[in-house]
């Protein structure tokens, strides 16, 4: 139910592929959406989930029930647009309370075009996604009969390559925002010592790092420039012989939508520049290193997707609350000799890091990054950068 | 845990002690989780807590329960006893980390090689001393209010300048922060930092930025010995900083915050916790900028220099992580508890899915709403303002799915009267108390209704923002309440519109007040209409994993997830909020209802409201909705339990007067209730067949009726005769209960005080000054089990709740004790009584005053009866731990059809322990400005302590430790007495004489002690006159207690009133009662300094003689 007393409130209907009909009213753009529905548990953020580019091709139901509250900002984007198919919520606000606030999360659906849902049991939904794993779904105005025979003629979420419908069309360079990278020479071409650093870090050599875009979230490439980085994103097909022409310190895998099976082209990619450059890998760009080295991937009954599942690292002990959002995972028993399992999620004992015994590479399956989630992994980028500085010394 | 540490085998728990404002309930649950916790990592527990009225003081919660006054004295002497390797502190409030300070200074530590647990002591010292903790933000680059020390009044003026007001003055080095205050004109400035300056001995104050308007946003943290942390819940409040958290509106999880302020203040919790080096929870909590119109109404002149501060940190267990607890599922307490002996976060299970670990941050799919339950009810004079100082007695929690929903039902759950948020009577209210429209949007207790008032009346949200500062986000879900009453008013019921309404947490009564129905037409329609609620689960994991809790919370949706629970069962009816008169003795006995049923094999369905309780802890009851104690409420769950039109019965009997007023109700709907009937419930609240019954059993009790009007008030006084007692009939814990000496009197009491109407008629009765003295009772309807009867040190006239009770009844003739089991006795089947009864009596004839120390008259005495109240009482935890006699248990087992017989118990009084035990209340006065502490038949003490020992002695002068009441010798002792008292106050004179006590006199009483040929210094009353003045004497110390009674003429009570308010502002025992002077008195000439300290269950067997 909008939180509004609208009396204009239009009947809509999540209709999922195992025949269950979710009545509630139609928010956002007055669209079908389809795509696989997945429940996320954090309790803030709806506005970087929207833009989280893992999200393509999914219907996103929050858990928590009030959304909106603080409305949409200019700030909190995590790429350039909405990302996913669709949007489920128990309610909406329309009247969001907070300074940075510029619209509503309704008028936000609406100006990108994407469906919402509201007023419809989240809880209900998400016990049934727990129970029978994540299903396809399709959010419409119309007859909820011709929904379900619709989504059976509809492509289904693991057999789309999601990736190119998010990578970015060019490189660019990350100055707070997306700048057109203007590179030296043909094929882009690097010069070997970057500029150097401002203010007081100048002293240090500044790196080049290298952000793969299967999918990324800006707020790894804010991060990697708060420590000093030259961040330049490049989109998924990037060869790796582009990629080790412009010269790179480090490269970030990012993570991204859908299944890891599909992304042999990237793989093939992966496979030539680990050993050569320090590699991290996030959520699919962790999937993706796996699979380069041989590993295989497997699709979960309903992912983890949240701000507050518990990770221990094997190393230390430690235990670390994390942001994640992945709904494949990495098979620790087909991991190839060399690349050892180095964090495990403590719900279930999934694979959440490998680490490589010889080649200067780390991956994780959350997000370090957060945004949205705890921010206790921010370290996990200043290992990254000294494993970085380590190789290059 | 280090190596080369001794390993924990035995650890002693410290308890908070009595219920206090500020320090409640939650320290029960949180020791009992703590007890049950330890015990399960195979460690011996030592408890100690002065408070009988607990689960944790059972003997089966830990292994060596002390029942004994908190003070170092005593712990050391339980240290030695039981020589523990570790002591627990952070479960027992501040009392516990206190005392942890304090046992540390006095050595005792040391001395026995005792490791603090939990929060280290330089953390504690860190978190309490404001230099401290500055120091500590400041290293570890957190940011504190912007503030700056001064020495002059022109450093001061330029501070101001720079940084505008309010800004808040805290002189250096005062006692208690005298002098300080905050500042919001600049007279008041210049006024406050000049006094602040000439109070402060080294002439310094700190200025501090005033942050009054900012969001107030509160953390729980948990860290682990390995550095590991989380954030078990985050909360908002609705009232902006300037009103203590413990009186704000409290909403789980944050509402208005950003993923982006949410991580920024998460992550300087984290950092806090860690820089303090605590191994368990914490309590952190924080201002937030406010929203831009906010800080436009504001006016503030100044530009923070950081988005965020920290105000307070809690190095401990707190209230707010109980009500974190009940709001996520997560165990704090318990995971505190575990950690403190060396557990690690990932090593401790999720008992509530059974399936995770403790290591993770619970998810919210719900909103939490908490409201504070003041006891400006029952004090309507006191000072409703709300600020740093908290005035709340207790809290109602709800959850629903909509902010709207789970405020709405929290109203209902605070059950002062039917006052739901449509209620309109906070003008009127307020003007009781000298309170206009615009001052009660200050932060008040009515403020609430006020806005919901202001809104309905169309005033804007941004005038509303502006005069309460609260966030827009919050104003406007109160605007759509009003918008849906709107809409009720006006519009034809449908099932959409109720739907939505329903949604929005309409109960059947609004939306009847609004749609003109009665509340019954409209549960009729919600059904016919197929609109009933669902419960959905607290499972700390917003459903991703499935759990195996089974807390359960109502709201209007699609899916129900808790079918019917199969087989036998039983609903519960708790008690719902901490308030005066109904404290956490009903939960005691809730809880022991809960486990009597599950032992019996009867499901127990538990229903509360009070997230602070035992009862709410997630594993006490086969389950547990989380819901206000109404009618609907109640019913609706009763539904949801119906199976194959079977309704499972309610225990009604355990819940104080929240369940026994509900009886009638669920009578009247059909619904089995266990244990007495309805009937029964009804003659000994009805007056009139009261009477009819007590006088058919030949039992006497004093004269009187119940009234529909003035003059029939006043024709039943002029008959029985003055003085009368005079109170409404339903009511709970004396309220509005007064002694009438005369007809002008009761004129007055009668319009003002109260109001007499057919439908809310008055009882008159005449007022025996005698013995007070009560029994329980259990009855099966065969037999009647009385555990023990309690003797009131009080005469009758003072509440029994804010008596000094005595067991076993020592000062009564064998005479006496037969009359009291043959009424009881007789009562008890005639009624048709099964399960619990209390019984008050008054025993008029020989002395109002009795004591071993002061031998009784041997005159002929009578026994009257003056009330039963059918159902537990509060002193049912007391005298089921002086007697061993597990009552609340037996009780049930009655209502479920055993009989004492079969239990192996027989009717008539239970075997008199060889020991003696004392019940003492305890006040929260220093708390409520502007309330008199004066005892009288208006109950006022909010908790109670228990001193016992093998003899009468020690139990009294413990009891009096306990309850911070005694009194040594050698101290100054003001009196002043009412002309009816003094000649009998000659003997409490000699005896404090005796003490060596130095008696100082106001005018009449000392010229009466003189005139006795007595010592005493004559001190004025007048306090403008000389000095020193009576108030004089009590601020610098002269006097170490005050002894001063009331004639029965209410208005000359102003003049003792600044005595007794001196008094209480300065700790200082204050006696308005000579009963309970002469036992202080007693106390000291008896005891000489020796007591016992023993585990509870070495009192209850018999001595051994060494």
């Amino acid at each position: 139910m909008a939180t509004s007393d609208s009396e204009s409130s239009v009947p809509a209907f999540l209709v999922l592929e195992d025949g269950s009909v979710h009545r509630g009213e139609s928010m956002g753009a007055r669209v079908e959406g389809h795509g696989e529905v997945v429940f996320n548990t954090s309790m803030t953020g709806y506005q970087e989930v929207l833009t989280d580019p893992s999200y393509a091709g999914q219907l996103v139901t929050l858990t928590y029930p009030l959304v909106g509250n603080y409305g949409i900002n200019p700030q909190d984007y995590e790429s350039a647009k909405i990302r996913v198919a669709g949007f489920v919520v128990r309610e909406h606000c329309d009247e969001p309370s907070h300074g940075r606030s510029d619209r509503t999360l309704d008028e936000y659906l609406k100006s990108q075009g994407i469906p919402g849902i509201c007023g419809v049991d989240t809880r209900a939904i998400t016990r049934r996604l727990r129970e029978r794993g994540v299903m396809m779904g399709l959010i419409t105005t119309g007859s909820p009969e011709a929904a379900a025979a619709q989504l059976a003629e509809m492509p289904r979420y693991d057999d789309q390559d999601l990736v190119r419908t998010v990578t970015a069309e060019e490189r660019y360079r990350w100055e707070g925002r997306p700048v057109s990278a203007q590179f030296e020479g043909v094929g882009g071409t690097f010069s070997a010592a970057p500029t150097a650093m401002p203010g007081e870090r100048a002293s240090e050599p500044q790196h080049r790092i290298l952000v793969t875009d299967v999918g990324l979230k800006y707020n790894i490439l804010r991060l990697l420039q708060q420590r000093g980085c030259e961040v330049i994103a490049v989109p998924a097909e990037t060869s790796a012989e582009d990629m080790l022409a412009m010269n790179p310190s480090g490269i970030l895998l990012s993570p991204g939508p859908g299944d890891p099976q599909l992304l042999d082209y990237v793989v093939s990619n992966v496979r030539q520049i680990l050993g050569r450059v320090p590699v991290m890998g996030i959520c699919l760009g962790h999937q993706l290193t796996a699979r380069a080295l041989g590993g295989s991937t497997y699709k979960m009954p309903f992912g983890h997707r949240g701000g507050n599942h518990p990770v221990q690292d094997l190393a230390t002990g430690r235990v670390y609350i994390t942001a994640q959002n992945h709904g494949f995972a990495v098979d620790p028993d087909t991991l190839p000799p060399g690349l050892e399992v180095s964090h495990i999620n403590l719900n279930d004992q999934t694979v959440e890091g490998t680490r490589h015994r010889d080649m200067p590479l780390f991956t994780i399956q959350y997000h370090s990054e957060a945004s949205p989630g705890p921010r206790d992994n921010e370290y996990i980028f200043d290992e990254f950068l000294d494993m970085v500085k380590e190789f290059n010394h | 845990m280090s190596n080369n540490t001794p390993p924990l085998e035995k650890v002693l728990v410290i308890g908070s002690g009595p219920i206090v404002i500020g320090q409640a309930a939650e320290f029960d649950y949180a020791g009992t989780q703590a007890c049950k916790a330890l015990r399960e990592e195979g460690i011996s527990v030592v408890l100690i807590n002065s408070n009988p009225a607990t689960i944790m003081t059972d003997t089966d919660i830990a292994d060596h329960v002390y029942i004994e006054p908190l003070t170092v004295e005593v712990i050391e002497r339980i240290i030695a006893k039981e020589r523990p390797q570790g002591v627990l502190p952070t479960l027992g409030g501040q009392t516990g980390l206190n005392l942890a300070v304090a046992l540390s200074d006095a050595g005792v530590l040391d001395r026995y090689n005792v490791r603090l647990l939990g929060t280290p002591l330089e953390t504690i010292r860190k978190a309490e001393d404001r230099e401290f903790f500055r120091n500590f933000l400041h290293d570890i680059g957190e940011p504190e209010p912007p503030n700056r020390t001064v020495n002059s009044i022109e450093e001061a003026r330029e501070y101001c300048d720079e940084m505008g007001l309010p800004l808040v003055v805290r002189p250096a080095y005062t006692l208690g922060g005298t002098g300080g205050g905050i500042a919001n004109t600049r007279e008041q400035f210049e006024e406050i930092v000049s006094n602040g300056l000439a109070l402060s001995p080294i002439s310094q104050v700190l200025l501090e930025r005033s942050l009054v308007g900012w969001k107030e946003i509160e953390y729980e943290v948990i860290r682990d010995g390995d550095d590991n942390c989380i954030t078990v819940c985050n909360m908002e409040n609705l009232d902006p900083m300037g009103a203590h958290t413990g009186d704000s509106i409290v909403v789980a999880p944050s509402q208005t915050l950003t993923d982006k302020e949410y991580q920024m203040l998460r992550t300087a919790s984290l950092k806090i916790i860690r820089g303090l080096g605590i191994e368990g929870g914490c309590n952190i909590q924080m201002a937030l900028r406010p929203h831009p119109r906010v800080a436009e109404a504001l006016q503030a002149h100044w530009e923070p220099d950081s988005d965020y501060y920290i105000i307070e940190v809690n190095p401990r267990v707190s209230r707010s992580s109980a009500l974190a607890s009940k709001a996520t599922g997560y165990p704090i307490a318990r995971v505190s508890a575990k950690i403190a002996v060396g557990k690690r976060l990932h090593e401790i299970p999720n008992a509530v899915t059974g399936k995770t670990g403790a290591a993770f941050e619970p998810a919210l799919d719900y909103c939490v709403v908490k409201i504070p339950r003041w006891p400006f009810d029952k004090f309507p004079n006191g000072d409703r303002q709300v600020t740093t100082q908290m005035k709340a007695t207790g809290e109602v929690m709800t959850i629903d799915r909509s902010f709207e929903a789970a405020l709405q039902k929290a109203t209902r759950s605070l059950e002062i009267g039917n006052r739901t948020l449509l209620w309109e009577g906070a003008a009127a209210e307020g003007r009781k108390s000298g309170r206009d429209a615009e001052g009660l949007l200050e932060p008040n207790d009515l403020r609430l209704w006020a806005m919901m008032s202001a809104l309905r009346r169309n005033t804007s949200a941004d005038e509303l923002l502006g005069k309460t500062y609260v966030d827009p986000w919050f104003i406007s879900a109160m605007q759509r309440i009003v918008n849906m009453e709107r809409r009720l008013l006006g519009e034809t019921l449908t099932p959409d519109l109720l739907y939505r309404a329903k949604r929005l947490g309409f109960s059947d009564v609004q939306v009847g007040t609004l749609a003109d129905m009665l509340p019954e037409q409209v549960r009729d329609l919600r059904h016919r209409w197929g609109l009933r609620p669902v419960y959905k689960m607290v499972d700390t994991c917003a459903a991703e994993f499935e759990a195996v809790t089974p807390y359960y919370y109502s709201t209007y949706e699609q899916e129900n997830e808790a079918p019917p629970l199969p087989g036998q069962k039983a609903i519960v009816i708790g008690s719902g909020p901490i308030r005066i008169g109904q404290g956490i003795e009903f939960d005691y006995c809730s809880v022991h209802a809960a486990w009597a049923l599950s032992a019996a094999g009867v499901s127990s369905v538990m229903i509360n409201s009070n997230p602070e309780t035992v009862s709410t802890d997630f594993d006490t009851s086969d389950r547990l909705y989380f819901e206000p104690l109404d009618e609907e409420a109640v019913r609706d769950i009763i539904d949801n339990e119906t199976v194959d039109d079977v309704a499972p019965p309610s225990v009604v009997q355990f819940g104080g007067q929240t369940a026994i007023n509900l009886s009638q109700a669920l009578a009247h709907a059909g619904l089995p209730i266990l244990g007495s009937s309805a009937d029964a419930i009804d003659i000994a609240s009805d007056r009139q067949r009261f009477e009819e019954f007590l006088s058919r059993l030949g039992i006497p009790q004093p004269p009187g009726a119940s009234v529909a009007s003035v003059s029939e008030a006043l024709q039943v006084a002029q008959n029985i005769g003055y003085p009368v007692v005079v109170r409404p009939s339903y009511v709970l814990g004396g309220r509005a209960m007064e002694i009438v000496q005369n007809a002008s009197e009761l004129v007055r009491y009668l319009t003002v005080a109260t109001e007499v109407t057919p439908e809310r008629r008055v009882l008159v009765d005449h007022y025996m000054e005698g013995k007070e003295c009560e029994v329980d009772a259990i009855c099966d309807g065969e037999q009647v089990l009385i555990p023990g009867i309690m003797e009131h040190i009080e005469r009758a006239g003072v509440h029994s709740g804010d008596s000094m009770a005595i067991y076993p009844g020592l000062n009564l003739t064998e005479q006496e004790v037969d009359t009291l089991v043959d009424y009881a006795t007789r009562i008890g089947l005639a009624m048709g009584v099964r399960g619990l009864m209390n019984i008050q009596f008054v025993i008029q004839g020989g002395g109002a005053y009795r004591s071993p120390h002061s031998p009784t008259d041997e005159s002929e005495t009578t026994v009257y009866i003056i009330e039963v109240n059918p159902r537990g009482s509060r002193t049912v935890p007391f005298i089921s731990k002086v007697t061993s006699v597990p009552v609340a248990s037996i009780a049930t087992r009655v209502m479920l059809g055993e009989t004492l017989a079969g239990m192996g118990y027989s009717g008539g009084l239970w075997p008199r322990q060889k020991l003696a035990a004392i019940k003492a209340p305890v006040f929260s006065m220093s708390k409520l400005v502007g309330v008199d502490s004066y005892l009288g038949p208006e109950m006022k003490s909010t908790g109670e302590v228990m001193g016992i020992d093998r003899d009468f002695p020690g139990a009294l002068s413990k009891a009096l430790m306990a309850a911070s009441l005694s009194l040594k010798r050698g101290d100054g002792v003001l009196l002043s007495i009412a002309d009816q008292h003094k000649a009998e106050a000659l003997s409490l004179i000699r005896q404090l004489l005796e003490a060596d006590c130095k008696l100082y006199a106001t005018e009449g009483t000392a010229a009466m002690i003189q005139a006795t040929g007595m010592p005493a210094t004559m001190v004025t009353k007048l306090l403008t006159e000389s000095y020193p003045n009576v108030v004089d004497v009590i601020n610098d110390g002269t006097v170490a207690a005050v002894v001063n009674t009331l004639s029965g003429d209410t208005s000359v009570m102003r003049d003792g009133y600044y005595i007794r308010r001196a008094a209480v502002d300065r700790r200082i025992p204050c006696f308005t009662s000579l009963d309970t002077a002469r036992a202080a008195v007693e106390a000291l000439l008896m005891q000489g300094g020796n007591y016992n300290i023993e585990q509870i269950d070495a009192y209850l067997q018999p001595a051994v003689e060494d």
